[in-house]
């Protein structure tokens, strides 16, 4: 076996933001099935958190690499 | 499975394998120049020459002989502006939205091309999973909504709405402050150019490793020849798997530029 255990580490580091990506979006089905209509402000809010929460992943991934 | 059984199927595939497998990696990415030893000859930059032509080829034809009843090349064209014009500039930046649409759609339509440049055949290689392209379009997002930012408020009136969002209690800017700032500065435009690289590049090497896993097999004894297919089958079906993720990057990257520079625009944070 190679490799390097950073890998497995960030595939820990992922689940996080895996779970968090996902209640993001399913609140915001939620909102627009419930209220069709305020899609256009939902949208924005949704995609910020999303960043948000995609940004802890990302650092993951540099980390990986880097360290 | 047992043990034993593991250890003697392990051993049944390195056999099998002869010298063994080497999967892709990190380095082949790198590509070497076409032409001699210049750096500014390899394939992705030629990738995305070819996407500014292909995009502008495309456009100038599919506006010539604009109609009121449009042709089918022009309805193509108009529907790909139309879609960046309503549903990412107007939906998200509001009544001044009009003055962002040519950036939006250039960003929207070259990083779309780009990553499509990942499955068409022969091209197979998307520009973005060579950092330096994501970085660079990441470094002009954030240089115009900061400028529009200041132009809009000043300097130090879009400073000052950064780091001192309205509506927070005094104590809470000791944490507040230093978090925006890091956010506004460093956070935004390093998640913007490095979710673009990451999709890009994983994807790549996901399908690499379907079809170079494949054809490997396909070398190997009777037993892994008939696995070989099956890899190959995964490889096509991620494929596609692969062309809904280069859509869906290419959508959210206009979108968060779009965001941001809405925020910029915004009279209160």
């Amino acid at each position: 076996m190679e490799g390097t255990l950073n890998l497995v580490g960030f595939g820990l580091a992922a689940i996080g933001p895996g779970i968090a990506t996902g209640l993001i979006f399913a609140a915001y089905i939620n909102g627009v099935a419930r209220q069709p209509e305020a899609r256009s402000v939902l949208q924005p809010i949704a995609f910020l958190g999303f960043a948000l929460a995609e940004a802890l992943a990302l650092f993951g991934l540099v980390l990986a690499f880097v360290l | 499975m047992t043990p034993v059984l593991r250890k003697d199927w392990l051993r049944v595939i390195r056999l099998a394998e002869g010298e063994g497998f080497k999967p892709p990696s990190a380095e082949d990415f790198v590509l070497p120049p076409i032409f001699g030893d210049n750096a500014f000859t390899t394939k992705p930059i030629f990738l995305a020459f070819l996407a500014v032509i292909l995009i502008s080829s495309f456009f100038i034809l599919s506006a010539r002989k604009a109609a009121v009843v449009p042709s089918k090349l022009q309805y193509a064209g108009e529907s790909v502006y139309g879609f960046v014009r309503n549903n990412l500039a107007k939906d998200v930046i509001g009544h001044e939205f009009m003055r962002f649409v040519p950036y939006l759609f250039t960003l929207f339509t070259f990083i779309l091309v780009n990553n499509l440049f990942g499955i068409i055949p022969f091209l197979q290689f998307p520009t973005m999973s060579r950092v330096s392209f994501p970085y660079v379009l990441a470094i002009i997002t954030f240089l115009v909504f900061h400028y529009v930012g200041v132009r809009k408020h000043g300097a130090f009136k879009y400073i000052k709405e950064i780091m001192f969002m309205p509506g927070v209690p005094k104590v809470a800017y000791i944490l507040i402050t230093p978090l925006e700032l890091l956010t506004f500065f460093l956070v935004r435009p390093l998640t913007l150019s490095l979710r673009l690289f990451a999709n890009m590049f994983a994807g790549h090497l996901l399908l690499m490793v379907f079809f170079l896993g494949g054809e490997h097999l396909l070398q190997g004894v009777i037993g892994l020849k008939l696995i070989s297919p099956f890899a190959f089958l995964i490889g096509v079906a991620l494929t596609f798997f692969e062309f809904m993720v280069q859509c869906l990057q290419a959508y959210i990257f206009t979108l968060l530029a779009a965001l941001y520079i809405a925020g910029a625009l915004a009279d209160e944070h």
